[in-house]
């Protein structure tokens, strides 16, 4: 029994004599619990339904092979730069992201364990999930752009600093799961502990790190604070990460939900609509692949 | 006991650099093994042979060390931070834990079996091909998975499956994938540490008669806590028992008595021995 | 009965030859090389986070330097005449999140409560997953939505209530004005945004409730809430308040909703319905046009920025790890 049972419960649940009231609290909560689910549905429900159908009338082929539009408030041409922009930008920092990300996590958990060093590093990891997208977007202006200038490898190395905390204390959760006497059985055979690590532990966790990955991955498309001080804007496609500004998806729906435009606006909704698409293809495969790995560790 | 040291000096001893010279048939020559976690000293004073092509046995009740010392075999305990030995292990002379020595060249001639069967979540192929592929043998290694599936009683079970995965396996069947993928590398000994604990005893009776085939090849020693298991498949055996320290009220393991099989369970010389083969306690 | 063919293909190992294992070997040395590379790629994380507060500190020196502690304690925000006084800012950040907290935890508790012990099973995973595709819509979609959706719509709302209740006092203080885009709906985009993570934290604590709590519970005669109350509250009161405060954090450090809902007026007031600002979204409307000392300033709110989110956050983990009960074994 909880000693920390509130002493008026204690007493209700001692004196059968009211249940009158108790049993009225007890659906009053049970109306609480539901309706906060769906007040929540609610919200979704609008903001899905309203990108699907304002950003659905945008769709066509031009809109994904067409550079942008020179005058913003007329209609016409497409957003072609733009999602390039988010696609490559994206990849370029989960290239540089996901190995570092793993590597860090082989070292808290294969090799640091409760030391010192390696619970410094798991506690900032943890912390710096916290750092706000625009403080990072920020941080890679003074260190990369003030320098370099704005291109879209400052877009890459902003996102990349918000992807590695996520991917590093995902990728040591799924290291846990592997049961150590998989590791022993491989040192009994004579193998070294890196490369146990490399063809036992890594192929074992393998699809919970690309779970974890794929949801960093997703998270990071949909950023656009730290894109803002870093690509610049453009409107023609550029596929050269460090030369010159590029555009991305997110920018593009904050740059046309600001102006009065009809048609812009219009843009902006068929450039949400892209992103969520994209958004939630990720995490929707994230988590499939999940669950098939949580079915076979059941089997 | 090798015939040619006779008492040697201290100086000596700490002088050679050559294998000291053991009978032939001798594997393994334990002298004064002492094994500590920490300050804490878990088994102490072990003493004994293991003879090529035998079949060597530790039992005793639980918690007396009888899997820290097997762990000693194949330095194991390596793995274990605070674990730290005194005393040799000669292996054909030379001594297991010279600094010299690496663990990783040490298990490659001595395998080990555990207790609970631990396959690789990979096919059945790629685990008994995994430790030939650690030494770089990129080449067909079908002719060596057959061989040490053939010889671990589990080639026509498993021949039509080899890609699948080796989790689908039923619990017996893991344990003789996970002997065949020691025997694949090729050593010399197989340590197995209570092999057939998790099992149901059609699975353990093909596991003994196993070892009884296998054991013209390799020499094995085996920890289990069934006394019964010893008697059967056993040529010599080491009873091992706990000894309580009254003033840090632990307790350490210690190597009661050691002799072939036959002597241990039909006449045996210490009490406390003869009071666990009966039954009497433990 | 012999189970084996005696078939010698694998050779076992001669070790009658076991001098050569006191050569020295070439493997020994990948282990540390690999352990060193490992350990320098999680140093990258602290690297990273001394690179940020060591250079944004740096660029937005000239701002700090010329306002002093004015800069977060007056609110006069006027980049032409040199002034950089942030008080308004810190004061809507403040403000719109705690209009989202007021608005989430309930809500938040609520689901997570409710996909833990009222939900019938089948419901339980389309609740989290509904929770996932919350929280996987990037911010300015919220955003678009909130400014050119909810904004317009909700107006006349708070015309109407402000109508109604302006010049009552207390309620007068706050349920007044007749922006769209106002610290309110800033707020309630805020709490859309942080529901699914207070909810998900709080389902994990939720979960860790022993049974045999539950069942004391109900052993004697507890209705469903009772049991709530009695068992799974009290348990998971210190993870709870953790996940609202990581919740707090992400409301304050959000940036792109927020500065396209809140109405970018610079103005310290308690009339929600009103328009106002918050650090974040200053940054990201000013910075294209400034130079100087105004964007050193704009950085500046960066730093603060930063510095807040890492004191809430380090509170918030200090505070679940300090209410753990598994890890004081109760």
């Amino acid at each position: 029994m909880s000693d920390l049972m509130p002493p008026d419960v204690e007493r209700l649940l001692l004196d059968a004599t009211t249940s009158r009231s108790r049993v009225l609290k007890n659906r009053l909560a049970s109306i609480w619990m539901l309706g906060a689910l769906l007040v929540a549905v609610v919200p979704l429900a609008l903001v899905i339904g309203y990108v699907l159908f304002k950003g659905i009338g945008q769709i066509s082929v031009a809109w994904f092979t067409e550079d942008l539009p020179t005058i913003t408030r007329k209609a016409g041409g497409g957003m072609g730069p733009a999602i390039v922009g988010t696609l490559l930008i994206t990849l370029v920092a989960a290239l540089m992201a996901i190995p570092l990300g793993i590597l860090g996590a082989i070292y808290l958990h294969e090799y640091g364990g409760k030391g010192r060093t390696a619970r410094l590093i798991r506690f900032m990891a943890d912390v710096m999930t916290g750092v706000p997208s625009i403080v990072m977007g920020l941080f890679v202006y003074t260190v990369w752009t003030l320098t370099f200038g704005l291109n879209g490898f400052g877009g890459s190395l902003a996102l990349g600093c918000l992807m590695l905390p996520i991917i590093i204390r995902t990728t040591e959760e799924m290291l846990r799961l592997v049961p150590d006497e998989l590791r022993q059985a491989s040192y009994a055979l004579g193998n070294r502990k890196w490369r146990t690590i490399m063809t036992v532990v890594l192929p074992a966790a393998f699809g919970g790190i690309t779970s974890g990955v794929m949801i960093a991955i997703a998270r990071a498309a949909g950023e656009t604070a730290p894109l803002v001080f870093t690509i610049g804007a453009a409107r023609n496609l550029n596929l050269n990460i460090f030369d010159g500004p590029m555009t991305a998806l997110s920018v593009q729906i904050f740059g046309n939900a600001q102006t009065p435009f009809e048609a812009a606006q219009a843009r902006a909704w068929g450039a949400a609509l892209t992103l969520v698409a994209i958004v939630f293809a990720m995490t929707i495969l994230a988590r499939v692949v999940s669950s098939r790995v949580a079915r076979r560790h059941a089997a | 006991m090798s015939p040619e040291l006779a008492a040697p000096t201290e100086e000596v001893v700490a002088q050679t650099t050559i294998p000291e010279p053991v009978a032939p048939n001798v594997v393994f020559d334990v002298r004064d093994l002492d094994v500590y976690y920490g300050e804490f000293r878990a088994v102490r004073d072990v003493n004994l042979e293991v003879h090529q092509h035998e079949i060597t046995a530790f039992i005793g009740p639980s918690g007396c060390g009888k899997s820290t010392v097997l762990r000693c075999f194949d330095r194991m305990n390596d793995l274990i931070e605070s674990a730290r030995v005194d005393g040799k292990i000669l292996y054909h002379g030379v001594d297991l834990y010279d600094p010299r020595i690496d663990p990783v060249e040490v298990r490659k001639r001595i395998g080990m079996v555990f207790q609970k069967p631990n396959p690789f979540p990979k096919s059945i192929y790629d685990n008994i091909a995994f430790g030939p592929r650690l030494s770089g043998n990129k080449g067909n290694l079908d002719d060596v998975v057959e061989h040490a599936l053939r010889r671990a009683a589990l080639w026509d079970e498993v021949k039509d499956r080899l890609k699948k995965s080796a989790m689908g396996l039923s619990g017996g069947q893991q344990q003789r994938l996970c002997i065949a993928r020691a025997i694949a590398v090729e050593p010399e000994v197989i340590l197995m540490d209570e092999p057939c604990s998790a099992l149901d005893p059609i699975a353990t009776a093909r596991i003994e008669d196993l070892m009884q085939e296998l054991k013209s090849d390799y020499t094995i020693l085996i920890v289990t806590h069934n006394m019964q298991q010893a008697a059967r498949v056993s040529d010599r055996t080491a009873f091992f028992t706990t000894e309580v320290n009254s003033e840090s009220d632990t307790r350490t393991g210690v190597l009661v008595e050691f002799d072939s099989t036959d002597k241990i369970f039909s006449a045996p010389s210490d009490e406390r021995t003869e009071n666990y083969v009966t039954g009497r306690f433990g | 009965m012999t189970l084996l063919t005696h078939d010698s293909g694998v050779a076992p190992g001669n070790g009658g030859d076991a001098s050569s294992l006191l050569e020295p070997t070439s493997g020994r040395r990948g282990d540390s090389i690999f352990k060193i590379v490992a350990l320098a790629a999680g140093l990258v994380v602290l690297a990273i986070l001394a690179l940020i507060a060591f250079s944004t500190t740096r660029e937005a020196w000239p701002a700090f330097q010329q306002e002093g502690f004015g800069f977060i304690t007056s609110s006069t925000w006027v980049p032409a005449d040199g002034k950089f006084g942030a008080l308004a800012f810190i004061y809507g950040t403040v403000l719109s999140s705690l209009i989202a907290l007021v608005l989430a935890v309930p809500v938040s508790l609520g689901i997570a409560l409710y996909a833990n012990e009222a939900a019938p099973r089948r419901l339980r995973k389309p609740v989290v997953y509904v929770m996932d595709l919350l929280a996987a819509i990037p911010s300015v979609v919220y955003g678009l939505w909130g400014i050119i959706v909810l904004a317009p719509a909700i107006q006349p709302v708070y015309k109407a209530i402000s109508g109604a209740v302006g010049d009552i006092p207390i309620l007068g203080w706050f349920f007044n004005g007749e922006s769209g885009r106002s610290y309110m709906t800033a707020g309630i985009i805020l709490a859309i945004m942080i529901t699914p993570i207070i909810t998900s934290l709080s389902r994990e604590v939720i979960a860790t409730v022993p049974s045999a709590q539950r069942e004391a519970a109900y052993g004697m005669g507890a209705t469903r809430w009772e049991m709530i109350r009695a068992a799974v509250l009290p348990w998971s009161r210190g993870g709870i308040v953790g996940a609202v405060m990581l919740g707090l954090g992400r409301a304050m450090g959000e940036t792109i909703a927020v500065a396209l809902v809140i109405g970018s007026q610079a103005k310290i007031t308690t009339h929600l319905f009103e328009a106002g600002d918050s650090m974040a979204a200053v940054i990201v409307n000013q910075f294209g046009e400034a130079s100087g000392t105004h964007r050193a300033a704009l950085i500046g709110l960066g730093v603060v920025l930063f510095g807040v989110t890492i004191i809430v956050n380090v509170s918030a983990r200090g505070i679940v790890s300090r209410f753990d009960r598994r890890s004081q074994g109760a």
